[in-house]
């Protein structure tokens, strides 16, 4: 079964060294959930100032490809920290999200909002999001979808704390 | 005391006792709470970037404060509303909470150095407006700024590991 793979790897990685040090040192999962909360303010922030301007809500003042080009380049490497500091969570607390369905949820939430993401890029790479254009609404309907599924991500997320099973 | 009684009040009243009792309510506040506070921070970064001639110098700072900014307070305002019914589901507890205390300390001096930023800084804004680098005094109320968010959000999780709730 998948789930006892699962368990077997939480059950590894909660003996490992690394996730002894993690643990007997008090201070070291507050500051990785802290430097990992201000890189999810900073890619949430990010996408969102782009999704309002997409939306003609904010910044109406600079072109659509200027927002996107002074936010959008952030993302990855923030992300690239996210995994970082994600990982040594895991290893820190294996059980508290590999054994917990909001985990996975969270994953594919993840996965979602990157993909839209990419694709309000596309969309106003390709000018469809200008003034006017034949598919502005589309675009507008990522850039709408693109704020919900990030705000899901961070509601998951929290929600992973609610829903692990003891052990 | 009469703030003591004050707490004690609303940690009583009905909507606290909702929030403590009901299961789903507080983790779904504090999601809106994270929600917020995230796009508090990274709002403002954007921001304070731009005034430490950082990031998007090719435009005005007051352009980029105001384009940005209303997202800002309307974020803030969600976070403080969120934030307050947390803390009256256990108002008591909060408030011996010394990272709690140093949170809402950190939130009052990043107010404070902002109401002075636009007392002094921004008077002369229209003759730095365009340059790349603002002058001294906008890079310190930015680098100031930053520092002040990053230990209002280390502050604000360090609550959770800090307070016996239950």
């Amino acid at each position: 079964m998948a789930s006892g793979t699962v368990a077997a790897l939480a059950q590894w990685l909660g003996a490992s060294a690394l996730s002894h040090t993690i643990q007997t040192h008090a201070w070291v999962i507050p500051t990785l959930q802290t430097v990992h909360i201000l890189c999810v303010a900073l890619v949430f922030s990010s996408v969102i100032l782009v999704d309002l301007r997409a939306l003609r809500l904010l910044q109406r003042d600079a072109s659509l490809e200027e927002v996107a080009r002074r936010f959008l380049p952030a993302v990855l490497p923030l992300v690239l920290v996210l995994l970082a500091t994600g990982i040594l969570l895991i290893i820190g607390e294996p059980k508290r999200s590999l054994l917990n369905e909001t985990f996975y949820l969270k994953l594919a939430l993840i996965g979602l909002s990157l993909v839209l993401t990419a694709a309000l890029r596309r969309a106003f790479s390709r000018g469809f999001l200008e003034e006017g254009a034949r598919w502005q609404r589309a675009g507008q309907l990522v850039a709408g979808l693109s704020m919900l599924a990030w705000c899901g991500v961070l509601f998951a997320g929290r929600w992973i704390a609610y829903t692990q099973v003891d052990g | 005391m009469m703030l003591r009684e004050l707490f004690d009040t609303l940690e009583a009243s009905g909507l606290a006792e909702h929030i403590r009792e009901n299961d789903n309510l507080f983790p779904l506040i504090e999601s809106l709470h994270v929600v917020a506070v995230s796009l508090v921070v990274g709002s403002i970064f954007a921001v304070d970037l731009r005034l430490l001639g950082v990031s998007w110098t090719a435009r005005p700072a007051s352009r980029v404060a105001n384009g940005i900014l209303p997202l800002t307070w309307a974020a803030f305002a969600l976070a403080a509303c969120t934030g307050g019914l947390m803390f009256i589901s256990h108002a008591v507890k909060y408030l011996g909470n010394a990272c709690f205390d140093a949170k809402l300390l950190l939130i009052a001096v990043a107010g404070i150095n902002m109401v002075v930023f636009h007392l002094i800084a921004s008077r002369d804004q229209a003759r730095w407006d365009v340059q790349a680098r603002p002058p001294f005094k906008a890079r310190v109320a930015g680098g100031l700024s930053i520092a002040l968010w990053i230990s209002v959000v280390a502050c604000g999780r360090w609550i959770g590991f800090t307070m016996e709730v239950g």
